[in-house]
């Protein structure tokens, strides 16, 4: 990693040149291959994330060396294997500009980390009749764990509903919050249109009548500078896999103050002080939330992905992936029959779009001969879909390590499918 | 790369852009839901069965170039066929895209122009589509209540 952060220098570099995609490149193995006899072109960001070698040898590394369980004895592996855990923890909290790293959970992802706030927060807190507010653009795990709250409670889930450009309507927004309401809960980015959602305005508009706002990074934290503290926002969940990070691990941010007060969701290992059968005490935070054998790897794994992103730097990931969307958009965009769903002002690296007359799953097939793999279907956010009123979309979304050239080879594939269905 | 004609073969897109057989059944006596969650293909599946034989098939909903024109070919090719007949050339259609390269389909013949989606077979992904409407005329004989699904 240190090769890479000197070649690039971060602190001078405000975006990428072909130069530095192409040295970046070479450290993921898999964009290498050839699929369907064509270089692989990865469009399928948004999903998941490709792994540097980086991040694959942090991981074999920590298994051939320092592998031992966590918090639980005093040899030297275990001593090790906990630092280098623990360091993580430090990690995400500097990386999301949290004051205290006793402020980061780890979680298995995204899904589990609303989980854990919607049965450690809200659940005791939640009574028949009041509400909880999301928006329109959700992704599942960001509705059903609140779905499920409201059902047992006799709850209320309510919607802040979309333009047409795929922007969340502030006033409807505002006029939403009510003294009933619990929890907003609220994505940064959306996973189907791409919208950047204004949180900091979002979270003080919600905290002026004291609610509480979740927000949902799963899609924010791969393209754009964190600082929980700047958002002010109460709950932050993130998943490791989209951040060049391993599968199986995540992080929930939570105010000091609300985990304090927090119920643990899981009883185990780990996330006790003491245990008779008469009573338990537990531990402090985070580790009341950590019950078991966490995934050891995959925290050593977030950590190795962090330190990645940063020798390259988020601003200027951020600006490149800015100028390969805009490139996407306009080329794609030009290509009649077209029609691209989310037409937000503020949007990061996700082009959702319809061809005239052609099912998504059709272009998925025929991209995917082409070797470019995006994503066909409902994004896992059928109420877009709904609001939209198309069964599906195609969706190709980029990362730091895509190309110009590569958006070229989508132009031309997306040509190709009309040609067959012409 | 298998040749994507082998898949979007004329006959094919024929169908998926000029669907047979489209529109609901108003004297249908059988009916079904399908829906394939993975890409969002939704189809209903009426049927004019009496006396054990499929007197008129129809289809509606929205769905990929694959299930619609297998859709629209499944209706053509079950009308006039037995509840048997129509539910053995299911399996026959079944077999045909799933079975492994080097057996060979019993009865292909029976098959007729449905030959059409042996392309199918290259793209393990798309046979839930080719055998939605098939899965869904079957539940529809049976009267079953539930939506079929694939997943
Ligand atoms: C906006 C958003 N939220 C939540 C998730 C769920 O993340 P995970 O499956 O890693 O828990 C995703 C993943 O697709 C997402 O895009």
């Amino acid at each position: 990693m240190k090769g890479l952060s000197e070649v690039l220098a971060p602190e001078t570099r405000k975006t990428l040149s072909s130069a530095d995609v192409a040295r970046i490149r070479e450290d993921f193995p898999i964009l290498k291959q050839q699929v369907c006899g064509r270089p692989l072109v990865y469009f399928d960001n948004a999903a998941t994330s490709q792994k540097p070698r980086q991040v694959i040898e942090a991981i074999s590394r920590f298994y051939a060396e320092d592998y031992s369980n966590i918090h639980r004895a005093v040899h030297t592996l275990s001593q090790r294997a906990t630092q280098a855990f623990e360091a993580v923890r430090v990690k995400v909290q500097r990386f999301v500009h949290a004051a205290e790293d006793r402020e980061i959970v780890f979680v298995r992802g995204t899904t589990e980390g609303n989980n854990l706030v919607a049965h450690g927060y809200l659940r005791p807190r939640l009574q028949a009749g009041d509400e909880i507010l999301v928006s329109g653009m959700e992704h599942h795990s960001n509705i059903v764990p609140w779905q499920m709250l409201c059902g047992e409670k006799n709850a209320r889930l309510r919607v802040i509903p979309i333009s047409d450009d795929g922007e969340l309507i502030l006033e409807e927004y505002e006029r939403l919050l009510n003294p009933r309401t619990r929890l907003v809960a609220v994505t940064q980015v959306s996973n189907a249109l791409g919208t950047i959602n204004p949180i900091r305005r979002m979270v003080e508009i919600a905290h002026r009548q004291r609610v509480p706002v979740l927000v949902d990074g799963a899609q924010g934290i791969p393209h754009l500078a964190v600082d929980v503290q700047a958002l002010d926002c109460d709950f932050y969940t993130f998943s490791g896999h989209k951040l060049c990070g391993p599968t199986g691990i995540g992080a929930l941010y939570g105010k000091a103050n609300l985990l304090e007060a927090m119920s643990p969701f899981q009883g185990g290992g780990d996330m006790i002080v003491s245990v008779t059968f008469e009573k338990t005490t537990y531990n402090k935070i985070p580790h009341r939330f950590e019950a078991g054998t966490p995934d050891i790897a995959g925290v050593i794994g977030l950590g190795a992905a962090i330190d990645y992103l940063q020798s390259i730097g988020i601003e200027a990931i951020n600006a490149y992936e800015e100028e390969l969307l805009a490139y996407a958009t306009q080329e794609v965009a030009r290509i009649p029959g077209v029609r691209i769903l989310g037409t937000a002002q503020a949007k990061a690296s996700v082009l959702s779009f319809t061809v005239d007359g052609v099912h998504p799953h059709d272009i998925g097939t025929i991209l995917d001969q082409l070797g470019i793999a995006i994503r066909a279907g409902h994004h896992c956010a059928q109420p877009v879909m709904d609001r939209f009123n198309v069964p599906a979309t195609a969706r190709a979304s980029f990362a730091f390590y895509n190309t110009k050239e590569e958006i070229d080879a989508l132009v031309q594939g997306i040509r190709r499918v009309m040609e067959v269905f012409g | 790369m298998s040749d994507l004609r082998d898949l979007y073969q004329e006959l094919i897109l024929d169908h998926t852009k000029h669907p047979r057989n489209f529109g609901a059944l108003e004297n249908a006596n059988c009916r079904a839901d399908g829906h394939n969650p993975l890409c969002g293909d939704k189809l209903t599946v009426f049927l004019d069965v009496s006396n054990g034989v499929v007197k008129d098939a129809r289809f509606q909903g929205s769905g990929c170039a694959i299930s619609t024109a297998s859709a629209s070919m499944m209706t053509e090719s079950i009308k006039g066929k037995t509840r048997a007949e129509a539910e053995t050339l299911f399996e026959r259609f079944h077999q045909m895209l799933t079975s492994p390269p080097d057996v060979e389909v019993q009865d292909a013949e029976e098959l007729g122009k449905l030959v059409v989606f042996s392309g199918v077979k290259e793209f393990p992904v798309r046979v839930k589509c080719a055998t939605l409407a098939w899965h869904t005329m079957n539940a529809a004989m049976r009267h079953e209540a539930e939506p079929v699904s694939t997943e």
